[in-house]
């Protein structure tokens, strides 16, 4: 087990004025066996961050530090970590027991070791029956299992997950993460987990980088993120509904975007704007309302069984004194 | 789905069974022909049904015998001389080029892309354009008549190599990314993972190069000139005499027969990993 720390991480493709950056100069601070969560929407490099520290892409620039080692220049075998891959990457040829032993046949590990390593990890992973079999005769989930079991038959000082869940159908997702959370605090090793699903996040993270076109918008605990996030993108992408962003609501000032989230709108007091409602979605335990203040666009979150607003009816909602954000129009940045 | 009647079956099977003859009845009466003497076979109407001298002919074919009018080498030594060369042919291409295909797919190298043209150019060119040149080169190296010279020149193999290639392009990356992670270096991912991945198209490819080095003809027409490095396709021709003389037939239809059964054997044994090979995609 060990810390991870990143140092202004960089990576570029191409060379020259013609270069692409990618990733621009990402810091953290990880501490040993915290479980991180990088999230982010396709294509804001949070993958590339990963790969990086998982020696599959070369670093452009700064340093990624394991436990006391800086690791750029080391090959994935020899930085102490394990990876589970989105699509589980597993040995179609081999048993699930060799997938799993593997990496340790090469690392020379004695037969008796590897099988006990083995054995155990399958134990905890309930997959003592499965291991006589190829992957190809196993379910999405029970791959899934053998290709996390590969990882900590290696003992990594580091887990990697590269989005493991998303080839999963809802139900087996919600079981997975339950069951990567009880592994978690039962091996307790530092482990990076990168996803573009934020309720994933939010539930899995003991803190979470919330990526966005190569950048770090910010890196805190998900009550942070979700109490005080950090800017604009942030606030509409963590949360959902997502957080309503005005600009020219009563008591905006120039230049200031306010944040308020459709749960923190009260729809019971007695002053506050009044909107002109668009349209209604019923989620069960609750309304989504979709309304207009001014020229913008407004989601209330309405209790079930209190209001029952229709299309065109015009509603008084209050958002909440103490859960206002303001940020600034230009930068988006809190302030 | 098709319903099935009596007469469309009926019909089906009649064209089936025609095919059949017709593909059957030249064996058969090559058959016939190596179960009787010369002498027999050459009296019109020639015999249809066997006859006894089934084991002399094909005793005096596999060892030899001393006289005839054309080449009267053991045929036994032919097959060898044929297994080896087909051997060394099949093992040696499908190595070679598991191993191109993995050095062209994998690995950044200067002119890769010009490597790559160069060996899918010679596609274009079969053996036969690059005779004159390819004789030359085998016979200033002293390879004539030797097994060598037999095999070498028709080793390499643009086809497997690009049929491997396309192969190992659909292998995913991520395989590759894991057995980074695993320790293991390139040699080890190719023996451990792409290898082991390749083996039903490897078998595929086995049969097909096996009867293809079997079958050789012309080159080893050029390349052996002593009776004991004849391959058996080319002792069959060495045995017919040309002009007038007295051709010893039975003894070339047994020498025929002997000379499919190799390539049969290979065809029947492998016949579940070929088709596997050619419609499957295991990954």
């Amino acid at each position: 087990m060990a810390s991870l720390s990143l140092r202004n991480v960089i990576k570029r493709y191409g060379h020259g004025p013609k270069a692409n950056q990618v990733i621009h100069g990402v810091n953290a601070e990880i501490a040993d066996g915290e479980f991180i969560v990088i999230v982010g929407p396709s294509g804001c490099g949070k993958s590339t961050l990963l790969r990086m520290v998982a020696g599959l892409e070369e670093i452009s620039g700064g340093e990624i530090g394991i436990g006391d080692r800086v690791v750029n220049d080391l090959e994935p075998a020899q930085r102490d970590i394990a990876m589970v891959f989105q699509n589980y990457a597993l040995y179609p040829h081999m048993t699930n027991f060799e997938n799993m032993a593997y990496g340790l046949k090469i690392a020379k590990v004695p037969k008796d070791e590897i099988r006990a390593r083995v054995d155990k990890a399958a134990k905890i992973l309930e997959l003592g029956h499965l291991l006589e079999r190829k992957p190809r005769e196993l379910s999405g989930g029970q791959r899934q299992r053998v290709a996390m079991g590969r990882a900590i038959v290696r003992q990594p000082r580091v887990f990697l997950f590269d989005e493991p869940l998303s080839n999963l159908d809802a139900k087996l997702r919600a079981q997975t993460r339950l069951e990567i959370q009880k592994l978690h605090r039962e091996l307790g090793i530092t482990s990076l987990f990168v996803t573009h699903d934020q309720v994933e996040a939010m539930t899995l993270a003991q803190r979470m980088i919330v990526m966005n076109g190569g950048v770090m918008e910010q890196f805190g605990t998900p009550e942070e993120v979700y109490h005080t996030p950090a800017s604009t993108f942030v606030a509409s992408f963590i949360g959902s509904p997502p957080m309503n962003l005005l600009k020219s609501a009563p008591g905006c000032q120039a230049g200031a975007v306010l944040g308020v989230r459709p749960e923190h709108l009260d729809v019971s007091a007695a002053d506050g704007w009044d909107v002109r409602v668009e349209s209604v979605e019923l989620l069960g335990a609750e309304r989504l309302v979709y309304a207009r203040l001014g020229d913008e666009q407004l989601i209330v979150r309405v209790e079930e069984g209190t209001l029952h607003p229709q299309p065109g009816d015009t509603l008084r909602v209050a958002p909440r004194p103490d859960r206002l954000h303001w940020f600034d129009a230009a930068s988006g940045k809190r302030r | 789905m098709v319903e099935r009647s009596l007469t469309r079956g009926i019909l089906a099977h009649f064209i089936m069974v025609l095919g059949v003859v017709i593909v059957a009845f030249p064996l058969y009466l090559a058959f016939v022909a190596s179960t009787h003497t010369a002498q027999e076979i050459v009296q019109a109407p020639m015999p249809l049904l066997p006859g006894s001298h089934f084991w002399e002919t094909y005793k005096a074919a596999l060892f030899g015998r001393d006289q005839g009018a054309g080449s009267t080498a053991p045929v036994a030594r032919m097959m060898w001389v044929s297994f080896v060369s087909a051997m060394v042919i099949t093992v040696g291409k499908i190595a070679i080029s598991l191993m191109s295909a993995f050095a062209i797919v994998y690995f950044r190298f200067p002119f890769k892309g010009l490597c790559f043209w160069l060996i899918f150019v010679t596609l274009m060119l079969p053996v036969e354009v690059r005779i004159g040149p390819t004789y030359q080169v085998v016979s200033d190296l002293g390879m004539l008549n030797s097994y060598a010279g037999l095999t070498v020149p028709l080793i390499a193999s643009a086809t497997a190599t690009f049929l491997f290639r396309q192969f190992f392009l659909t292998v995913p990356d991520e395989l590759v990314e894991a057995a980074r992670m695993d320790g293991a270096g390139p040699m080890r991912f190719f023996k451990d993972v792409l290898v082991p991945l390749s083996r039903t198209s490897i078998a595929a490819l086995f049969v097909i190069q096996f009867i293809y080095g079997w079958n050789q003809y012309l080159w080893p027409l050029l390349a052996t000139t002593s009776e004991d490095m004849y391959p058996v396709v080319i002792g069959i021709k060495r045995m017919i005499a040309g002009g007038d003389g007295q051709n010893e037939w039975n003894i070339v239809m047994a020498t025929a027969l002997l000379a499919m059964l190799p390539p049969a054997l290979v065809v029947i044994l492998m016949q579940k990993w070929f088709v596997k090979g050619l419609v499957d995609t295991e990954k």
